[in-house]
């Protein structure tokens, strides 16, 4: 299989050559030709003015009772009962999917003494919670917990399955939809439903350079995992009701080959890193690791975490726990401001998705300024204390 | 013990570039590498294999240039190489890729552990791994920063959270995915060098997995990638101009009228 031109259509205008990753396409006769070594990424498709080229059709075998499957679910996340904030965000997207559908949005709370955890969600935005609760499931252990929730799906039904895309979120949910034999989408960021009824997941693609949307339309329920910090959780509501719904799972759900013998819990950089509001970034521009004094005063008085190019990393001045970008964490902060960073691309990805960004750079040419918000061109040495002095006059003003 | 790592060949991103009229992706050009993360999946492997013995090896699904990347693999000391290729597994998602590779898995014959990078550069899914050990119906765990065999035939992993650590055991068969605390990734010796330009490394497709076409690549993935597009660049840039007080001043107002807390 490979990307079909349409001939009447092409023009001939090359553009798909150039964007073709494998190189794949020739221009051959006046018309864009597609030789075997097409991967179907599909990049050719969006590069096309003329709408000439797109990928073969396919049609998976569709999920057996499609059409029962019904509502919306999260997945909510927590540590010993301690709800993170990723799964308000959820049902906040969630909230709305469902609102849009016409359905019911339902929280599934899987662990240990959950009570509190259930009405927390309600107040959230969950108009029903799954409760699953024994003392083999907690702590959080991947099979278990992918078990009894691949039991729940089948049991109940959801259109739509959602997931933080934490590193717990990454690693159980990825089994659950093997199970169940549907398809996933990875950190999305951005969730739509569409005319047809289908959930559109946009993420990043190809090490975040451009953007996919990817739909599931044969199986279900269609699943995702979405970025923490990226989606809005609503208001707490108090008043809110909701349904509390326990379900027992069998007692082969419960039980995990996998043993977890120890749980340390450590505050990590790399925690504070993916929550902050503010993160402040330093790059080779700081010239040796002493000057992060400058980075960490600023992100101190910001209550911000401090975060690192891989560059910078690679010298040995921060540790990795530190590292922004492609091969470290992704962030979506409020604030993030990029100090001495030069703007490689592999950096960029694992910050664009904030909500304000800053450079302070001293080259005005330095591709960091492309994808600002603001840009100062100064010598960081000279600005950032100049700014601290800022914000120590001038807030609560 | 047969342990095989699984790995991929990614486009290296530091060469990737913008066409800035266009604002497409401009892929020609760009060298192909080993998925950074998977290097530590091989280094885990060969300190396994060092400390208790047995056999890597090393495994990917791409078109026949991905050969290059299991050589450069093989050239840390690694013992075989298999070559995952068909035209029928091009355009895979990752439910089809995880597919293909449990199924190579199990044509290799006893394996007593899987281990893959933490995720590929260019998806970043994470989810391969994962899926690999779903289709396998064995135990995994994923983010391990260190591995160690107990009492022969149990792996024992210390692995990250996102809160801290956890150790966490299991039996044999299973699956792991790594995270780069496994330690550097070894230089190539000159022995494994030559042998790796030399050792042949056998082609599989769809038929010889007893797999249909139906079951993978495309055509066997439950996603599909229905619009590609370039994130629309930041129109409302400012740049800051003036002395350093100025700048300073200027910033500080734009950032507290963005309601940024703590200003």
């Amino acid at each position: 299989m490979k990307a079909k031109v349409d001939k009447e259509k092409c023009i001939a205008c090359g553009e798909c050559v150039e964007v073709c990753p494998v190189e794949a396409i020739e221009i051959v006769d006046e018309m864009a030709e597609v030789d075997d070594s097409c991967n179907l990424c599909g990049l050719c498709v969006d590069s096309c003015d003329y709408e000439a080229i797109d990928m073969p059709e396919v049609d998976a075998p569709k999920t057996e009772d499609l059409e029962s499957y019904k509502g919306v679910w999260i997945v909510a996340e927590h540590l010993n009962g301690e709800v993170h904030s990723v799964s308000y965000e959820l049902l906040g997207a969630g909230r709305t999917l469902a609102d849009k559908l016409g359905v019911e949005l339902a929280a599934i709370l899987i662990g240990d003494q959950l009570q509190d955890a259930a009405q927390q969600l309600i107040g959230y935005g969950a108009d029903r919670v799954h409760l699953v609760e024994h003392t083999a499931l907690s702590p959080f252990n991947d099979e278990s917990h992918s078990q009894v929730l691949t039991e729940l799906i089948r049991q109940k039904k959801p259109e739509i399955l959602l997931a933080g895309a934490t590193a717990m979120g990454r690693s159980f949910i990825p089994r659950v939809a093997v199970a169940v034999e549907t398809g996933l989408t990875a950190d999305c960021t951005g969730l739509d439903i569409g005319e047809d009824g289908l959930l559109y997941q946009t993420r990043p693609a190809f090490g975040g350079n451009v953007m996919a949307t990817i739909l599931c339309p044969n199986r279900r329920p269609q699943m995702a995992t979405v970025r923490p910090m990226v989606m809005k959780k609503r208001a707490f509501d108090e008043q809110r009701q909701g349904v509390v719904e326990p379900f027992t799972p069998s007692q082969e759900a419960i039980t995990s080959r996998v043993k977890v013998l120890e749980t340390v819990i450590q505050e990590q950089e790399t925690a504070r890193l993916a929550e902050a509001d503010v993160v402040v970034t330093g790059g080779r521009g700081l010239q040796k690791a002493e000057n992060f004094d400058v980075i960490e005063e600023l992100a101190l008085l910001l209550d911000g975490a401090v975060g690192a190019t891989r560059s910078v990393v690679d010298e040995g001045w921060k540790a990795y726990s530190h590292q922004v970008g492609q091969t470290g964490k992704t962030v979506s902060p409020k604030l993030y401001m990029a100090c001495g960073v030069s703007g490689a691309i592999q950096h960029v990805v694992g910050m664009q998705g904030s909500e304000i960004i800053v450079a302070v750079n001293r080259d005005p040419e330095a591709p960091i300024f492309d994808i600002v918000n603001y840009g100062v061109v100064a010598d960081l040495f000279e600005f950032l204390p100049a700014f601290v002095k800022k914000i120590n006059e001038k807030r609560g003003e | 013990m047969h342990i095989v790592v699984c790995i991929k060949q990614v486009p290296d991103a530091k060469n990737v570039r913008i066409d800035p009229e266009t604002n497409t992706l401009v892929r020609q050009g760009v060298d192909s590498i080993v998925n950074p993360h998977d290097w530590y999946a091989v280094e885990a492997a060969l300190l396994l294999r060092d400390e208790y013995g047995g056999k890597t090896t090393v495994m990917t699904m791409g078109p026949p240039q991905a050969e290059e990347a299991l050589r450069e693999t093989l050239a840390l000391g690694v013992d075989e190489a298999v070559l995952l290729s068909d035209r029928a597994f091009a355009g895979a998602d990752t439910w089809a890729t995880s597919l293909t590779l449990a199924r190579a898995v199990e044509k290799l014959g006893p394996v007593d552990l899987v281990i893959c990078g933490k995720q590929a550069i260019d998806g970043d899914t994470a989810q391969v791994g994962p899926g690999l050990a779903a289709h396998l119906d064995q135990p995994y765990t994923t983010y391990g920063r260190r591995l160690e065999l107990v009492n022969g035939d149990q792996l024992r992993v210390e692995r990250l959270t996102d809160f801290g650590y956890e150790v966490v055991q299991m039996a044999l068969p299973a699956v792991v995915t790594v995270v780069r605390e496994i330690g550097d990734p070894r230089m190539p010796g000159l022995k494994h060098k030559m042998r790796a330009k030399k050792l042949e490394i056998p082609t599989w497709g769809a038929v010889d997995l007893d797999l249909n076409p139906e079951e993978v690549g495309l055509q066997g993935s439950f996603t599909q990638v229905v619009k590609v597009f370039s994130p629309p660049p930041r129109s409302d840039r400012e740049m800051i101009t003036g002395e350093v007080e100025e700048q300073a001043e200027k910033l500080f107002n734009l950032l507290r009228a963005g309601k940024v807390p703590g200003l």
